[in-house]
């Protein structure tokens, strides 16, 4: 065996959700990435942001491409169905799956190099069709499992560990998602779960496309001095804009923030999410503004975290503009979409 | 006027071609022709030559008028309306000795292209239509409309057929129906008043037509689609294949949307590129949709690496293939059997794929329907390779027809209580001794969630780089294909099965090559002919080679890929197959097969055999 099945074991005093499940029935396989990872404390976040949310294990779907960050969706939740496509696609299946049954929860994990250089199409149209799914990039500048060439994310003049500086700008997920339209952008860093949990929360209950980029260290193939994705470098430059707090629907509201500070944003299953600002000019609702903040905080070297950009649309969801039919289309009986041997014979009178 | 001397009488069979340019509205002028002649009981068929391009280039449409039903394209030309300039003088040449020809006559044509051995009719179609009707456009759309009246004259078309097909087509717009009537009236009565109406070649009312309707195929592979319960389909706009989704949509818009919600049961994506589009349609069957593609030869290339993870992850997924002249981008507007290969084997490393082969637009409903019971029964993609003979060009089929107590195969999809049953879900066990394994859908039950990918995996659905695990997960795979051979439709065989020589074909070969029998057994060479329906060949395509000592197989191909994909897949010995191959774009004619056959087998040519 070349996978390793982790044992399931609960502390009887495991705090449990309200479907009475423990983190620990939320989690997945072993994971066989190096130790350190960036990617395992995003699979470590998900794992507690969907416990967290209470979601029915086999009702969430787990999509990945190839790479590192794909292998990651074997990592987390069991009892979700999961598939591990081709490199760069994973967003058509998501969208052919999302299509079959819009009543499922989708989350789609990715890297740096399949949605930005081989996967760039897809993910593109992926936003622009407003797929409903969170689509996590776990951003680390780096091929890993070909050993450490640089992706479309690395920054001009990052080293590589032999020494070589990169020379061609970076593609920015947050800047792409913002571009095309998404209606969710958020950024975030592995090391940082507090600030991950509750974007991950958000993303999921975001009726539509959700993007969060996550800054998440290689620890074998660009974690040295000189690189611009090292735990060292984006510890001293990521750079917390807005606070999210995801709050469950139903559940007493915790105020952290003081009065002034926090910016509710419900969201349309009766949840919200508080913002605290940490930037008094920064507007997550104004795209264009959220843009060129962005962007000049790049220009100075530092990357903006938290939620970017959120604006609730669920009429420009993809079923939404389709109109699909309330039940899954994939549970439909076949009576409701065989029109029968009468209906053949009245059509055929067009052919004659 | 030119006159030939004397033209023999040919009632119900001759050809009509129609040189036109292209976005002038000829099409509606020559389906009209089409749709009368087949109104009075007289078998048609229709064949659009046209470029790739949107307006201004030339376009031929043929129509055959065949009493005896013979489906092919006609070798010849009886009647040319030669309507284009730039074409004239090989639209002259091409006219057969006896026949006619007719032109615009408001402009001169050079005496230099003038032939003496057919009869050349003159129409002032454009001073007459500039008279008659107001706007450039218009006067170009009624000019084409003008000269159905002017051959509805000249064959004896019988008018209130024409009449009452206008009326229908403009049903909802009655304006237009009174200015197509002038314009036909106009064509006609110069016709009458001009010309020797009617010809010795023309129409005489048949019952040929009764229970029958003329058809594309990508229109009878939309409605395949809709009744086999398909709700996802994903694409990418190509020709030839766009008919099948505009058909696909134009349906569900009309039959699957509540008529209260306005709700609809289906989706259609069209996707950024053919590797998008299959991607969605992986996704879609994954998750328990009945999901498909339409796409043609350079879609399918982009496809294959999705096609091998559906085959290696045992997905479900149907594609539609109507295939086009290629390699690369090929003639995209004219037609090809050569997809054969690429798609029975697309994608690297060891993969085969189940491919199923209409002939007309009657199997393309049919086979479409099979297509999805087959994809989700063997957990496979299963390709329908259609092409643009068939999927663009209006055939005359038996009426499409639907047994009501027909229900999907969904295949082996676990329910819920039967996963509640099992002490533990692994996805890749044959249980059953089919080689076929049971799947379960997200959303059911978290004891049945397993990991689908595209890298090596044992039979529980688990990662492996294990030697013997692998292998014994492929070598599963193979005893599958040997279980779709069971599954696929059965050859269609004509003869008694044991002369000495057969003729193997499939697909859109098979309208010239009945007709070509015909004529060989009239020559005295009777052979036997099996057109195989399905890739992997099953028991019933090995016995008819191991039957006859010299099989001809005929495709529309350049290297002969169905008698490749019978070398490597059955036990045929090499020697006893002779390739017969078409493939210059244009669909196959009877004299065509008569000849080869005639010339493979060393007795001379048709004409030669007498």
């Amino acid at each position: 065996m070349t996978s390793i099945t982790k044992p399931k074991i609960a502390h009887p005093s495991l705090p449990r959700n309200e479907l009475g499940l423990t983190r620990r029935d939320y989690e997945g396989g072993m994971s066989t990435l190096c130790a350190g990872c960036g990617h395992d404390s995003i699979t470590a976040a998900i794992t507690e942001a969907v416990w967290g949310l209470s979601l029915r294990p086999e009702n969430l779907v787990k999509l990945s491409g190839i790479g590192c960050s794909s292998k990651t969706t074997a990592y987390f939740v069991s009892g979700a169905h999961g598939f591990n496509g081709v490199h760069g696609r994973m967003p058509s299946i998501a969208t052919g799956a999302n299509a079959a049954n819009h009543s499922l929860t989708y989350i789609g994990v990715s890297g740096d190099g399949d949605s930005l250089s081989i996967g760039l199409g897809q993910l593109a149209h992926a936003i622009r069709r407003n797929v409903n799914m969170l689509y996590v990039i776990e951003n680390n500048g780096v091929y890993g499992l070909t050993k450490g060439q640089f992706s479309a994310s690395a920054d001009v003049g990052t080293k590589s560990k032999k020494g070589d500086a990169n020379v061609q700008t970076p593609v920015d997920p947050a800047l792409l998602a913002l571009s095309l339209g998404a209606g969710f952008v958020a950024r975030g860093f592995s090391g940082d779960k507090k600030q991950l949990v509750p974007l991950i929360q958000a993303g999921l209950r975001h009726p539509g496309f959700a993007l969060i980029d996550v800054m998440s260290p290689c620890v074998t193939f660009n974690d040295h001095e000189g690189s611009t994705k090292s735990y060292a470098y984006t510890r001293e430059h990521y750079h917390a804009a807005v606070e999210a707090d995801y709050v469950p629907r139903a559940e007493t509201i915790a105020v952290d923030y003081a009065e002034g500070e926090a910016l509710v944003v419900p969201l349309h299953d009766g949840s919200e999410v508080r913002l605290r600002k940490l930037e008094l000019e920064f507007d997550t609702a104004d795209r264009a503004k959220a843009y060129s903040y962005i962007d000049a905080k790049l220009a100075e070297g530092e990357y903006v975290t938290g939620l970017i950009h959120e604006v609730e649309a669920p009429e420009h969801e993809l079923h939404a503009v389709n109109r699909t039919a309330a039940a899954p289309l994939n549970t439909m009986p076949f009576e409701r979409l065989n029109p029968g041997r009468a209906t053949l014979a009245k059509l055929m009178a067009r052919y004659r | 006027m030119r006159t030939a001397s004397h033209s023999p009488e040919r009632l119900n069979d001759f050809v009509i071609k129609f040189a036109n340019v292209n976005g002038t509205g000829s099409a509606s002028a020559n389906t009209l022709m089409m749709k009368s002649i087949f109104r009075m009981g007289v078998p048609v068929t229709g064949k659009n030559y046209f470029p790739s391009n949107i307006q201004g280039l030339p376009t031929w449409y043929e129509i055959r008028v065949c009493a005896d039903g013979h489906m092919a394209r006609g070798s010849h030309v009886d009647l040319m309306m030669a309507m284009n300039i730039e074409t004239y003088a090989k639209d002259v040449r091409e006219v057969r000795p006896g026949g006619f020809l007719l032109y615009d006559s408001t402009w001169p044509r050079s005496a230099l292209l003038e032939r003496d051995d057919i009869t050349v009719f003159g129409v002032p179609l454009a001073r007459l239509c500039n008279e008659s009707f107001d706007g450039v456009r218009n006067r170009i759309l009624m000019k084409n409309i003008c000269y159905a009246g002017v051959l509805a004259a000249l064959l004896d078309v019988d008018l209130e057929v024409i009449r009452n097909l206008v009326t229908e087509q403009y049903a909802s717009k009655p304006k237009l129906v009174d200015a197509n009537m002038k314009a036909i009236d106009l064509g006609y009565r110069y016709a009458q008043e001009n010309l020797p109406c009617p010809l010795p070649l023309r129409i005489r009312r048949m019952d040929k037509t009764q229970g029958h309707v003329l058809i594309d195929g990508n229109t009878a592979t939309g409605l395949g689609c809709v009744y086999a319960g398909a709700t996802v389909g994903a694409w990418y706009p190509i020709t030839p294949s766009t008919g099948v989704m505009d058909a696909y949509k134009g349906f569900c818009e009309k039959l699957r949307v509540d008529p209260v919600t306005k709700e609809r049961n289906f989706v259609v994506l069209q996707a950024e590129d053919e590797l998008a589009a299959i991607g969605m349609v992986v996704g879609a069957s994954w998750n328990g949709a009945r999901a498909f593609t339409p796409t043609s030869g350079p879609g399918v290339s982009l496809m294959n690496e999705f096609l091998g993870l559906a085959y290696y992850a045992e997905v479900p997924a149907v594609i539609v293939d109507v295939q086009r002249v290629g390699p690369s981008t090929g003639m995209p507007t004219r037609t090809q059997q050569c997809d054969l290969m690429t798609c029975a084997y697309a994608s690297h490393g060891d993969t085969r794929h189940v491919l199923l082969f209409p002939a007309n637009p009657a199997e393309c409903f049919t086979l479409t329907v099979k297509a999805f019971d087959l994809a989700e029964r063997l957990q496979t993609p299963v390709f329908l390779l259609s092409d643009l003979d068939i999927g663009m060009n209006d055939w005359m089929v038996p009426e499409l027809t639907w047994d009501d107590s027909y229900r999907p195969d969904r295949g082996k999809v676990l329910s819920a209580t039967e996963i509640e049953a099992l002490p533990k879900f692994q996805r890749y066990l044959d249980k059953d001794g089919d080689a076929i394994p049971y799947r379960t859908l997200p959303g059911v039950n978290p004891k049945a969630a397993y990991f689908t990918r595209g890298s090596g995996h044992n039979k529980f659905g688990g990662y492996t780089e294990d030697s013997a695990e692998y292998q014994e997960v492929v070598d599963r795979l193979v005893r599958k294909f040997e279980t779709a051979k069971t599954l696929v439709p059965e050859p269609v065989l004509e003869g008694p099965g044991d002369r000495r020589i057969g003729i193997l074909s499939l697909g859109s070969c098979d309208g010239p090559i009945r007709e070509a029998l015909v004529r060989l057994a009239a020559c005295g060479t009777e052979v036997d002919y099996l057109r195989v329906r399905a890739f992997p060949f099953g028991a019933a395509v090995e016995a008819f080679l191991a039957a006859h000592d010299t099989i001809l197989v005929v495709e529309q191909n350049r290297d002969a890929q169905l008698k490749s994909l019978l070398t490597l897949e059955t036990a045929v010995e090499k020697r006893k197959l002779v390739p017969i191959l078409h493939y210059d774009g244009m669909p196959m004619t009877a004299d065509f097969v008569t000849d080869a056959v005639l010339d493979a087998l060393g007795r001379g040519t048709r004409r030669a055999a007498g």
